[in-house]
């Protein structure tokens, strides 16, 4: 093992699952853009409508869950020392 | 029951609260503590302020009437705060490190600083705002009215006085908070402050409405989903068209609405906020809108059926008799309404007097600006002045389309407005082809469709368009229709307008930028706006007051000298009033100093280092490039000189050179008229001496008589010889010669040369190498053998070997032919080499015979013969090399 080893290939495992939650938190707002656009292709079989208050649960839904996902992703990334620390530990 | 009166009380209250929160949030910044004021909860409170009177009223009404379509106002922020790593990092960024201050400067300043584009953006926005702000205005007046209604003891003041009123209040706030500092790119402490506080208590409202609602009313969740089920807006039937085109043009306004471009970059901290702000902003866009729909279907259900749905937000409590819910209620529309209208303003206000106002100004103070020094004053009169006419205008134009429902419409068609910037902004930021014209022609051509198929329709036919361009298009012609354009029939207006003007204004920018060229200014202003992730670091705040001086003066003592800078410090300091060598970074003493320093480093780098400590902000592009102008010019200056320096020495040397040769020669001339001038006079003595011995002597034997002439004939001869020499030479060099040209091999001249010259004999040696001898010429053969026989004849007069030799060597060099004649003598030693080719020259002391003309005439012959002939240095003995070109050599082959 030299020390002055240039950069590596591959990445260690705590890095590597940065970037790829970094991928995630570019990728949010797609999910979020075909889970909203779901709604107009629903049809009901009864041909009187969906009601309203099933899309809107379905449409609060998604809403909340992009918020605590983008959260979640967020404090992951969140450049900070105690974080890059325990890693290791992982 | 609230009076009216009451009503009045809790809003000053609430506005003096507001009051009390920007002083104190000014003040604590000022002191440099609360570090509170700048955290990522303040900031995405703070974007709040794109939920408006028209989100806190409006969204109720638009939900009453079209079900859940008002969601995708909300969405599409949403999404685009989530998706913050795409664009919005890159915005904030290039706002932080480029000083940006409004969003016409960013796409100014993106497109070459061009004032043109922010002129236009800035009249687009304005154009855009206005009527936004008068739907504020106009909301907070009719909440004023709908607790009147209730109230019918208390005289009713008209809703254009209470209007009046609020516009009044809001540019008294706006001018106060929103102009304490020139630089528009400092932060609004107090006014951050103010609408943060503001986002919390309009969503605090508009919750407590919401709960009171579902659980007061209604009577818990189960029975609010059933009456939504019951009421009209039961089913989801939102076209894809709107739901798709409402959510994307949300977005795009949310990116470019002036007041979003403020708070989110302007009046942005630091960027980590923004992280925060990506999934808070949508949880609190989601709270927000939660209860909307359960409000509506309440409303439609227990409200009367002529009730104005936008207002059940206020009106549901009051009918309940909620007071204090009601005036909760009331105080967020208000928060929405107020923090809204003062954002705008000052993002417009800015925008207004740096890209319109002061140009104006400077243009008509003939640019004096720099000298008169109170631009400052200017500035911020121009602001304030800029803050009263916008809010003034919201006012007016709430006053002539007399607060209708027509302005409720005003919100979308707005956002359509702004939206027209997305694609310059946008290509700017991202793609470093696009240029000021494809920005240009986009902008014009968007906002164009937009104001003929959104606008100015918007007002209701036959307002500001005749109904005919309605039915039969512009001039008759009905591709131009404004709600079908193309043909388009059948679409919704709004979605027709917003595809076809960006769908165009997309178009017109790509198209335009693809065939312009950008100027230099534009190129590296697009480089550092695309890769402004690879040269910027966040950039540092300010640092004030005597700091400043002290890097000046640090500054000007290496450019002006220790002492005299000292002294021009001291002295200006003294002017202000001040002890010290630190005068204050005030603008007169900046002129002055950049005046002073531009005596010694020109005017625009005197500018830039001057501004780069003051101004704090980067250097900009154009000060950069008159530096690197000046530099260049005095580079060139430099370079030529060295070259004519270089020039110059190299002519002295060459004169040197020249001076030298003549010198040497006229010394050989000297030393060749003695010698000619001997060489004459001993045959001439021997003439005379002998002629007069045989004309004057009488008793002369036959063979003496035959002795003597032949004494005489032989001295003829020599000065026949010599003056043939001489006569030969003077021929050569006059160019008058005639060249015999023959055939034959180099062998053969070579022999007879050899033959005539004496061959080999008196002990010298000729070595030759008869086959590579073996090459045809085609050349004067007889000048070619004067010269050859010279160079043996020479080698034999002047060889001082014991046994001399002679080597004859035949190479070839490319195409030329190379002879050497080598001796092993001692050799010409090396201070003559340079001059035996000189006429008159002849080498050493000896008492060889000639007049020093042979090798001078060979030099010449071989020049007639496009040859030449030189001394090769470093060989056994003196060496000449002959080289005869290549025509000579192979014409006969």
């Amino acid at each position: 093992m030299s020390e002055d080893a240039p950069k590596p290939l591959f990445l260690e495992r705590a890095t590597y699952r940065k970037r790829r939650m970094g991928d995630a938190a570019r990728l949010l707002p797609v999910l979020g853009i075909v889970l909203l656009a779901l709604p107009m292709l629903w049809s009901s079989q009864a041909g009187d409508g969906i009601l309203t208050t099933r899309v809107m649960g379905y449409i609060f839904g998604v809403w909340i869950m992009l918020a605590v996902l983008g959260a979640a992703l967020q404090a992951y990334l969140a450049p900070d020392d105690r974080k890059a620390d325990s890693s290791k530990d992982e | 029951m609230v009076t009216l009166n009451m009503l009045v009380l809790v809003s000053l209250l609430y506005v003096a609260l507001l009051f009390a929160v920007a002083f104190g949030a000014d003040r604590a910044a000022l002191r440099g503590r609360g570090r509170w004021l700048r955290s990522p909860l303040i900031y995405t409170l703070s974007l709040s302020i794109y939920c408006t009177a028209w989100t806190f009223y409006g969204a109720v009404g638009f939900a009453a009437r079209s079900g859940l379509e008002y969601l995708t106002i909300y969405l599409g922020p949403s999404l685009v705060m989530v998706g913050w790593w795409w664009a919005l990092r890159k915005m904030v960024r290039i706002g932080r490190s480029q000083r940006i201050t409004s969003i016409a400067d960013l796409i100014s300043s993106r497109y070459g600083k061009s004032n043109l584009l922010a002129v236009l953006v800035t009249v687009l926005a304005v154009i855009g705002a206005t009527p936004y702000i008068a739907l504020q205005l106009q909301s907070v007046a009719l909440s004023f009215s709908a607790f009147a209604q209730n109230d019918p003891g208390s005289e009713l003041p008209s809703i254009e006085s209470t209007a009046l009123w609020v516009a009044i209040g809001l540019a008294l706030f706006t001018v106060l908070f929103g102009t304490r500092n020139l630089n528009a790119n400092e932060r609004h402490h107090g006014v951050v402050m103010a609408i943060a506080l503001e986002a919390v208590v309009k969503l605090f409202a508009l919750l407590a409405v919401g709960v009171f609602v579902v659980w007061g009313l209604a009577g818990g969740i189960g029975e609010t989903l059933a009456r939504i089920d019951q009421s009209k807006i039961a089913t989801w039937d939102v076209p894809s068209s709107r739901w798709v085109g409402l959510t994307m043009l949300s977005a795009a306004a949310f990116l470019c609405l002036p007041r979003m471009f403020q708070v989110m970059v302007v009046e942005n901290e630091d960027e980590s906020h923004l992280r925060t702000a990506s999934w808070a902003f949508p949880a609190y866009l989601m709270l927000i809108s939660l209860f909307v729909v359960p409000i509506a279907a309440v409303g439609l259900d227990l409200m009367p059926s002529d009730a104005n749905p936008d207002l059940f937000v206020l009106t549901l409590p009051l009918q309940e008799g909620r007071d204090g819910l009601a005036i909760l209620s009331f105080l967020g529309g208000f928060s929405s309404a107020t923090s809204m209208v003062i954002v705008a303003a000052i993002a417009l206000s800015t925008m207004l007097s740096n890209h319109i106002v002061m140009p104006i100004w400077l243009r008509a103070t003939g640019g004096s600006a720099v000298v008169s020094g109170d631009v400052r004053q200017v500035a911020l009169l121009a602001r304030r002045l800029s803050i009263v006419g916008v809010v003034l205008l919201g006012y007016v134009y709430f006053r002539m389309s007399g607060g209708g429902a027509a302005l409720a419409a005003m919100g979308l068609v707005s956002f359509a407005g702004v939206a027209q910037f997305l694609p310059a902004m946008m290509g700017g930021i991202f793609w470093r082809g696009a240029t000021r014209s494809g920005a240009l022609v986009g902008l014009l051509v968007g906002s164009s469709v937009w104001l003929y198929c959104l606008f100015l329709p918007s007002f209701g036919p036959s307002a500001l368009m005749p109904q005919d361009v309605f039915d039969q298009g512009l001039w008759g012609m009905s591709w131009l229709r404004p709600y079908a354009l193309f043909w388009t029939e059948g679409m919704d207006p709004l979605v027709h307008a917003v595809m076809w003007s960006m769908l165009l204004n997309m178009a017109a920018f790509i198209g335009v930028s693809l065939i312009s060229f950008p100027t230099p200014l534009e190129r590296l202003q697009g480089a550092q706006f695309v890769n402004v992730f690879q040269h910027s670091a966040t950039t540092g705040g300010w640092s004030g007051g005597l700091a400043q001086s002290e890097d000046l003066l640090i500054m000007s003592q290496r450019i002006m000298g220790a002492s005299e800078a000292q002294q021009f410090f001291a002295k200006a300091a003294r002017r202000q009033g001040l002890p010290g060598y630190l005068p204050e970074p005030s603008t007169d003493f900046l002129q002055q100093l950049e005046r002073e320093l531009s005596g010694s480093v020109g005017g625009a780098t005197a500018h830039a280092m001057v501004s780069q400590i003051v101004g704090g902000a980067t250097v900009s592009v154009q000060d950069l490039m008159a530096v690197a102008d000046e530099t260049a010019q005095i580079m060139e200056y430099s370079s030529q000189l060295e070259t004519k320096s270089q020039e110059l020495t190299r002519t002295a040397r060459q004169l040197r050179n020249a001076n030298d040769k003549l010198t040497q020669m006229s010394e050989q001339k000297d030393t060749f008229l003695s010698q000619i001038s001997h060489e004459l006079r001993t045959p001439m003595t021997s003439l005379r001496a002998f002629s007069e011995i045989l004309r004057d002597t009488d008793d002369l034997t036959a063979a003496e008589q035959d002795k003597y002439a032949t004494i005489i004939h032989g001295e003829a001869l020599r000065l026949t010889r010599l003056l043939d020499d001489l006569l030969d030479l003077s021929v050569l060099e006059n160019g008058q010669v005639i060249l015999n040209v023959e055939h034959g091999t180099l062998r053969q001249v070579l022999d007879r040369c050899v033959s005539v010259s004496g061959g080999d004999a008196r002990n010298m040696v000729i070595r030759r190498n008869h086959e590579a001898e073996d090459v045809m010429l085609h050349t004067d053969l007889d000048r070619l053998s004067q010269v050859f026989i010279n160079l043996i004849s020479n080698a034999r007069k002047y060889c001082d070997a014991d046994e001399p030799v002679v080597t004859i060597r035949t190479t070839s060099e490319g195409d030329d032919l190379l002879i050497d004649f080598t001796d092993n003598g001692s050799g010409v030693p090396t201070d003559q080499q340079s001059v035996i080719f000189e006429k008159f020259t002849r080498v050493g002391q000896n008492e060889a015979r000639g007049a020093g003309l042979g090798l001078s005439i060979c030099r010449e012959i071989m020049a007639r013969l496009g040859g030449s002939i030189t001394y090769l240095p470093g060989q056994s003995g003196a060496s000449f090399r002959v080289r005869l070109p290549v025509a000579m050599k192979m014409a006969a082959q």
